[in-house]
């Protein structure tokens, strides 16, 4: 079990090598910081100091290092277009996109996955057929225009819930919450059932077709045969065979989530990591968006990581060291 | 009392191209722990007869005529909650693949369990303790260690036990075995059938046992029922059927099996090949490749005749048959 964490660890290691690569390559030869920080007027000799202040006279592999190095205690230098500390802005902003990517996986999982089952079990009925219709329109449409229709009708229409930001929020040490307040749960609801809706179409059809292939098999056939309920058939025996490909895709997509949650934080004006990073690449803003790209890395790195861990939970073929006989 | 009765089975598939008849007026009676045998070639409707049974026909195959009876009840035409019950419970199942019929994400002994405490008025507690005895029984040897491990831990043949000890375990009055031992090594398959049928004895189990294998039959039936295109050739005790097959048919699937006790140069197959469904020609089925065919088979469809010992769908044992026909 130890050793299997570790080995996956060592196997992202790699992956996470590459992108602080790519990351550096781009803090490093993508625009000038140099002139960006300078601005318009400045001597050569403020110029060679700052160059030397940044280290940009240094060979290229110190240079790498010393980034590494200090992306390793998370730090990312200053915002060109802020003049911030990069770790603190994000800092700032990652509860809002980790409040919204969480509220959205949510509800694709906890829709996703019953409809799933419904479609999958009931194939014929007239609701599962409307689910799937339904579905198809999830998938089909793009992201920002759900935002835009669900703000039409809920916001300027019916006038229900807020259109844009994130309401009140309140302050737990570092972190702030849009839980504790009314105002901050209305807001939530549209960007969550945006960013949501794509990946629980997706969970739906995947729960759906992993049903019923699984009820199919023979040892569903057996379960019936061995006279065990319903209930029992379909959720203690095909459901959790369906498990494995669905942690697989949930996992990624919660990844995704957090990753592509720039479209719906643009749309709604959510104050999050990705409306930082799209304001970021309007300014060039170099360290905001490396350590927004190593930041989404590191999620995905370790959403692969416990995706590997629950499937050894849930299958117990996976196991190694027990040998039959 | 018959323990099972099948009346005048038909069970139909309807598709696009019109409706097949997988089973048509298959009837036989099994008594309380008697085993009977069912042969015939592949696709003759010898897993169809078991999951009607069962009550587990694959949509969109269903019961088109006929009755199955169950200690004198009828059990084709109950909703899917009574039938729930009387599977596993009253009528047990084992299937030809051990390795596909076990789920593989749960513990065998959760698995024996769960059937247990399903049907019987007993707490986990006390399933455990019998779920390791019934796996004791099946020849699981270190049972009580071993009731904690996954199927993918066991080898095909005790797998095939485990699901035989699942099969059991509520100790139902009927098992439908079907092909249990293809599935596994030539080398095990006597010792699983051996165990089978001596539990079954101790158990006062009947059993409708579908093989390929004469020699299982020979062995373990009391009596056989030979199946060819969806209907019953011929049925009869087993010892007579094996030696004084009477329906032409049955005499060849006989004539092909390799004797125990002397060596053939060749042996004897019957030519041709059994009609598919659609194409299951006018009066008698075995028409198309009978040695003794003659008028009458075009015409009519047999019934199953008074055959001596046996009974027999074949027009040679009906009154006016040709000269020299009966044996
Ligand atoms: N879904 C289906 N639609 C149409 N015909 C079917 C379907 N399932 C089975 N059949 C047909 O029903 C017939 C009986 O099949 P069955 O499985 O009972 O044969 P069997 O005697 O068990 O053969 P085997 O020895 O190969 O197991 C076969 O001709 C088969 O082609
Ligand atoms: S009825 Fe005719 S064709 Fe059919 S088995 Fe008897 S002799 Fe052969
Ligand atoms: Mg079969």
């Amino acid at each position: 079990m130890f050793s299997f964490v570790v080995s996956r660890i060592l196997q992202a290691l790699p992956v996470m090598f590459v992108v602080s690569l790519i990351s550096f390559a781009m803090f490093a030869y993508v625009g000038d910081p140099v002139s960006i920080m300078l601005g318009q007027d400045f001597t050569e000799a403020q110029r060679t100091a700052l160059v030397h202040d940044l280290g940009l006279d240094q060979p290229f592999f110190i240079q790498f290092a010393t980034f590494v190095g200090n992306a390793l205690q998370g730090e990312f230098g200053l915002s060109y277009r802020l003049s911030r500390p990069v770790a603190e802005l994000i800092a700032d902003r990652a509860p809002a996109t980790l409040e919204l990517a969480v509220c959205a996986a949510f509800i694709a999982l906890a829709v996703g996955v019953p409809l799933g089952v419904y479609t999958g079990i009931f194939r014929h009925s007239w609701l599962s057929r409307f689910f799937l219709t339904f579905s198809l329109i999830g998938v089909s449409l793009p992201t920002f225009l759900i935002g835009i229709l669900l703000i039409l009708t809920f916001s300027v229409w019916l006038g229900w819930l807020p259109s844009f930001g994130r309401g009140d929020v309140v302050q737990i040490g570092w972190w702030s919450t849009g839980f504790l307040t009314w105002s901050g749960i209305k807001a939530m609801i549209l960007p969550a059932i945006t960013l949501g809706l794509f990946q629980l179409t997706l969970i739906m059809r995947l729960v759906r077709s992993e049903m019923m292939e699984v009820l199919r098999s023979d040892y569903i056939k057996f379960a019936r045969a061995r006279g065990l309920s319903n209930r029992s058939v379909y959720f203690g025996h095909a459901l959790k065979n369906t498990l494995v490909p669905v942690i697989t895709i949930a996992g990624l997509q919660l990844g995704s989530i957090i990753a592509f949650a720039i479209v719906t934080e643009t749309v709604f004006q959510w104050p999050g990591m990705g409306l930082l990073f799209i304001q970021s690449v309007g300014a060039a803003d170099i360290p905001v968006m490396a350590a927004y790209l190593m930041l989404i890395a590191a999620v995905f790195v370790t959403i692969n990581l416990v995706v590997d861990l629950l499937y050894y939970a849930v299958d117990p073929r996976l196991r190694v060291g027990r040998g039959g006989h | 009392m018959s323990l099972l009765q099948v009346k005048n089975l038909r069970v139909e598939f309807p598709t696009r191209r019109g409706t097949l008849v997988a089973l048509d007026d298959v009837s036989f009676d099994i008594a309380p722990g008697e085993v009977l045998g069912v042969v015939g070639e592949s696709g003759a409707g010898k897993s169809m007869t078991g999951a009607a049974i069962i009550g587990l026909l694959e949509p969109p195959g269903r019961i088109a005529g006929g009755q199955i009876l169950l200690e004198g009840k009828r059990i084709d035409n109950l909703p899917y909650e009574q039938m729930r019950r009387i599977r596993g419970r009253q009528i047990g199942a084992i299937f030809q693949d051990p390795l596909t019929t076990l789920n593989p994400l749960y513990t065998i002994g959760r698995q024996l369990i769960e059937t247990m405490t399903t049907h019987l008025p007993i707490g986990p507690g006390e399933a455990r303790e019998k779920a390791i005895g019934w796996l004791e029984h099946v020849g699981i040897p270190a049972a009580r260690e071993r009731i904690d491990s996954y199927p993918h831990e066991f080898s095909g043949g005790m797998r095939q036990r485990v699901v035989i000890a699942l099969a059991l375990c509520a100790e139902p009055k009927l098992i439908v075995a079907d092909e249990p031992t293809t599935a596994l090594d030539v080398s095990i398959q006597a010792q699983v059938i051996a165990m089978l049928k001596t539990l079954a004895r101790e158990k006062g189990t009947a059993m409708m046992l579908v093989t390929h294998d004469m020699g299982v039959i020979a062995e373990t039936a009391d009596r056989v029922a030979v199946m060819y295109a969806g209907r019953i050739s011929e049925i009869g005790p087993v010892r007579e059927l094996v030696r004084h097959a009477r329906h032409p048919y049955s005499k060849g699937l006989m004539d092909s099996i390799p004797p125990l006790d002397r060596r053939v140069e060749r042996l004897q197959q019957i030519d041709g090949s059994m009609p598919r469904l659609s194409a299951i020609p006018k009066g008698c089925p075995y028409n198309t490749r009978c040695p003794r065919v003659f008028d009458r088979c075009y015409v009519e469809r047999p019934e199953l005749l008074d055959a001596g010992t046996t009974r027999a769908a074949c027009w040679l044992y009906a009154e006016g048959a040709p000269q020299g026909a009966s044996v």
